[in-house]
C-alpha cells in the first residue's frame, strides 16, 4: 500500500513518527517531573526542621524536641559492620568465579544462585535473619544480626559487581605476572586485585548505599522503633535512619512529618555524598586507564 | 619458602576461595530452609486449603481466619497498577533513548533516570503518602487517605528506570543492519521501532518487564506506609488495602513471640511471596538467555 500510494501517505507517516518522539520523552519527563517533584515535596517539608538539634538529638514524644542522633549512629554501626561481613565473602567468591573456578557443574549452580539470590526481595532476606540470626543463633535484635541479614542481602550485589571489576583487568596482566613466575595467587594478590581495585570500590560504595537505605529486612528482624540511645557495641539494640523516618511517617501529626522530611534530607545526602565518592573514584581510575 | 610449602599455601587459598563462593548457596538453602520449616509448623495447624483460598484474613483476631486470598488481591492490585505505569512509560522511554535520542542526551538523561531507582523505597512511601494521595484526592473525591491507587502510581515510576534501562539494552543488543533494511525501505523511525527492532527484541523487552512484576510483589515500604493495613478481599484501587509485605511489617512492628501462630503466618506468607518471585526471577533469566542466544 505505502508503495503505490507514497506520496499521500507521506505526513501522515511523519504524524506517527513525530507522535512516538513525543510520547517517548513525554514518558521520560514525567519520570524526571516526579523525581524533581518528589525532592521539592521533601526539601519544603523539612528543611527548616534541620539544625544542629536535630542531628545531635534524642527521639521524644514532641515532635520538635526530636532528633536523629540514635538512628544516624545505627545506621553508620549498622553498615559499617554490613560492609566487614560481606565485603571479604563477597570478594573472595568473585575471585574464585573470576579467576579460579573452572566450567564445572559446580560453578555453574553457583552462578545462577547468585543471579537468583539478587532477584529475592529485600524483606525475604529479613525472615531469614529472623529465623536465623535472631532466633536459633540466639543474635537477639541486636546491630550484628542486624548487619548480618544486611551482609547478606548486599552479597550478590558484591559477587557481581566485583567480577565485573576483574573481568576488565587486561589477560596480558596476568600472562606478564605468570611469565615472571609467580603462581596463581601471586598473580591475583599483587596483579590483577591491585589494579581492579577502584573499580571493586565503586561497586562497594553502591552497594552498601543500597543497603543504607533498606528499612523493610531490618524492621523484619525486629529493630526497634523508639531507641533513646546510641547503640554501644555489636550486641545493642538499634535502630536506622530509615526506620526512624518510617516511625515519623506513621504518625498522624504533621509535626513528625516533618520530621520524617528533615530525616529524608539526612538520609539522601549520605547517599548522595557515597554516590559521588564512587562517581569520582570511577573517574580516576578511567583517567589512569586512558 | 620452600616450593612445597608454596603450592600447599596456593591449595589452601583456592580452597577457601571456593568455600567463599559455595557460601552464597548456603544462603538460598537457609532462605528455603527457615521459610519451610515455620510453614510446615503453621500447615499443621491451618489446612492448607483453607490458607490459600480462604478469603478472610484476621490472624490477630481472637478468633482468627487464615485465608490469605485478600493479601494476594492486595498484592496484585497494587503491582497491576505499578505495572500500568511502569510498562508503557518504560517502554517508550527505552524506544526514545535508543531510537530517538541523540547520543549526547542520552548519556545525560540515563544517569538521572538511574537515580529514581536508587532513591530508598521510604522516601517514596513518605512521597506517595504525603505528596500524591492529596494531590489525587483533588481529581477523585472517593479517595481514601490510605489507598492501592497512589502507592500503585509511585511504584510504577520507581521501577519504570529497570524497565526502561533492561528494555534499552534489549532494544541495543538488536544489531543495526535490521533497522537499516527497513529504513532502506521506506520504513520511517517509528515503523523500524515497532514493526521491527521491539518485535526482534521481544524476548529481552519480556524478560524486563517480568523483573518488573517480580520487583513489584516485593517491594514493602511505599505499600505498607501509602496501602493502608486492612487486608480486604476487593479490586477497588480507591479503598485501604494490605500486600503480603505489608503484613510481614505490620507483624514484625508488633512483639510476637517465636512459636506463636502469628509467628508462622509472616513465614507462610513470606513462603508464597518467594515462590512466586523465584518463578518469575526464573521465567525472566531463561528469556534473557534465549535472547541472548539470538544475538550472539
Amino acid at each position: 500500500m505505502t508503495v503505490t500510494r507514497a506520496a499521500p501517505t507521506q505526513p501522515l507517516r511523519q504524524v506517527g513518527d513525530r507522535a512516538l518522539q513525543s510520547l517517548g520523552l513525554l514518558a521520560l519527563l514525567l519520570a524526571l517531573a516526579t523525581l524533581f517533584a518528589l525532592l521539592a515535596d521533601v526539601f519544603v517539608d523539612g528543611w527548616d526542621r534541620l539544625s544542629w538539634g536535630f542531628l545531635t538529638g534524642y527521639p521524644s514524644r514532641r515532635a520538635e524536641n526530636a532528633g536523629i542522633l540514635p538512628a544516624l549512629v545505627g545506621s553508620v554501626y549498622v553498615i559499617g559492620l554490613t560492609a566487614l561481613i560481606a565485603v571479604p565473602l563477597g570478594i573472595a567468591a568473585a575471585v574464585h568465579l573470576e579467576e579460579y573456578a573452572r566450567e564445572s557443574r559446580v560453578s555453574r549452580i553457583i552462578e545462577i544462585n547468585i543471579a537468583n539470590l539478587a532477584g529475592v526481595p529485600s524483606i525475604i532476606y529479613g525472615l531469614l535473619g529472623l529465623g536465623l540470626f535472631v532466633r536459633t543463633m540466639g543474635m537477639g535484635r541486636s546491630v550484628l544480626a542486624g548487619a548480618a541479614t544486611l551482609g547478606l542481602l548486599v552479597l550478590p550485589v558484591v559477587i557481581l559487581s566485583t567480577r565485573e571489576a576483574l573481568r576488565a583487568v587486561p589477560k596480558s596482566l596476568r600472562e606478564g605476572s605468570y611469565a615472571l613466575g609467580a603462581t596463581k595467587w601471586q598473580t591475583t594478590w599483587h596483579q590483577v586485585l591491585p589494579s581492579a581495585f577502584p573499580g571493586i570500590l565503586t561497586g562497594l560504595i553502591l552497594a552498601l548505599s543500597r543497603a543504607i537505605g533498606e528499612t523493610a529486612p531490618l524492621i523484619t528482624i525486629g529493630a526497634l522503633t523508639y531507641v533513646p540511645f546510641v547503640p554501644d557495641g555489636v550486641w545493642s539494640p538499634f535502630t536506622v535512619l530509615p526506620i526512624q523516618i518510617f516511625n515519623w511517617v506513621s504518625r498522624p501529626q504533621a509535626a513528625f512529618a516533618r520530621n520524617a522530611a528533615a530525616g529524608i534530607i539526612v538520609l539522601l545526602l549520605l547517599l548522595l555524598a557515597m554516590n559521588a565518592l564512587a562517581v569520582f573514584l570511577r573517574d580516576r581510575y578511567q583517567k589512569r586507564a586512558a | 619458602m620452600s616450593r612445597r610449602t608454596r603450592a600447599w599455601i596456593e591449595f589452601l587459598i583456592e580452597r577457601l576461595l571456593f568455600l567463599c563462593a559455595a557460601a552464597s548457596v548456603l544462603i538460598t538453602v537457609g532462605i528455603v530452609g527457615v521459610l519451610i520449616f515455620e510453614t510446615i509448623a503453621f500447615l499443621r495447624a491451618v489446612p492448607i486449603w483453607d490458607f490459600v483460598f480462604g478469603t478472610v484474613w484476621t490472624p490477630l483476631f481472637y478468633n482468627p481466619s487464615f485465608g490469605v486470598l485478600p493479601l494476594v488481591t492486595g498484592t496484585l492490585l497494587v503491582s497491576g497498577i505499578a505495572m500500568a505505569v511502569a510498562l508503557p512509560c518504560g517502554l517508550l522511554t527505552a524506544i526514545y533513548l535508543s531510537e530517538y535520542a541523540a547520543p549526547g542526551v542520552r548519556r545525560s538523561l540515563k544517569p538521572v533516570l538511574e537515580v529514581l531507582a536508587g532513591v530508598p523505597t521510604v522516601v517514596y512511601g513518605y512521597f506517595a503518602l504525603l505528596f500524591v494521595t492529596p494531590l489525587l484526592q483533588r481529581f477523585i473525591p472517593g479517595l481514601a487517605s490510605f489507598n492501592a491507587l497512589s502507592p500503585g502510581v509511585v511504584m510504577g515510576i520507581m521501577i519504570l528506570p529497570l524497565v526502561s534501562s533492561l528494555s534499552e539494552d534489549a532494544l541495543h543488543a538488536v544489531p543495526n543492519g535490521l533497522r537499516e533494511g527497513a529504513y532502506a525501505l521506506g520504513a520511517t523511525r517509528m515503523q523500524a521501532a515497532l514493526r521491527v527492532v521491539v518485535p526482534a527484541a521481544f524476548s529481552g523487552i519480556s524478560a524486563a518487564c517480568i523483573l518488573a512484576v517480580s520487583r513489584a510483589i516485593g517491594e514493602t515500604m511505599i505499600v505498607a506506609i501509602a496501602a493502608g493495613q486492612q487486608p480486604r478481599l476487593t479490586l477497588n484501587p480507591l479503598v485501604p488495602v494490605e500486600t503480603m509485605t505489608a503484613y510481614i511489617v505490620q507483624v514484625s512492628l508488633g512483639d510476637t513471640p517465636t512459636g506463636t501462630i502469628e509467628y508462622q503466618t509472616i513465614f507462610a506468607v513470606g513462603m508464597l511471596l518467594f515462590l512466586s518471585t523465584f518463578v518469575l526471577n526464573l521465567f525472566s533469566n531463561w528469556l534473557r538467555e534465549r535472547f541472548r542466544e539470538e544475538y550472539s
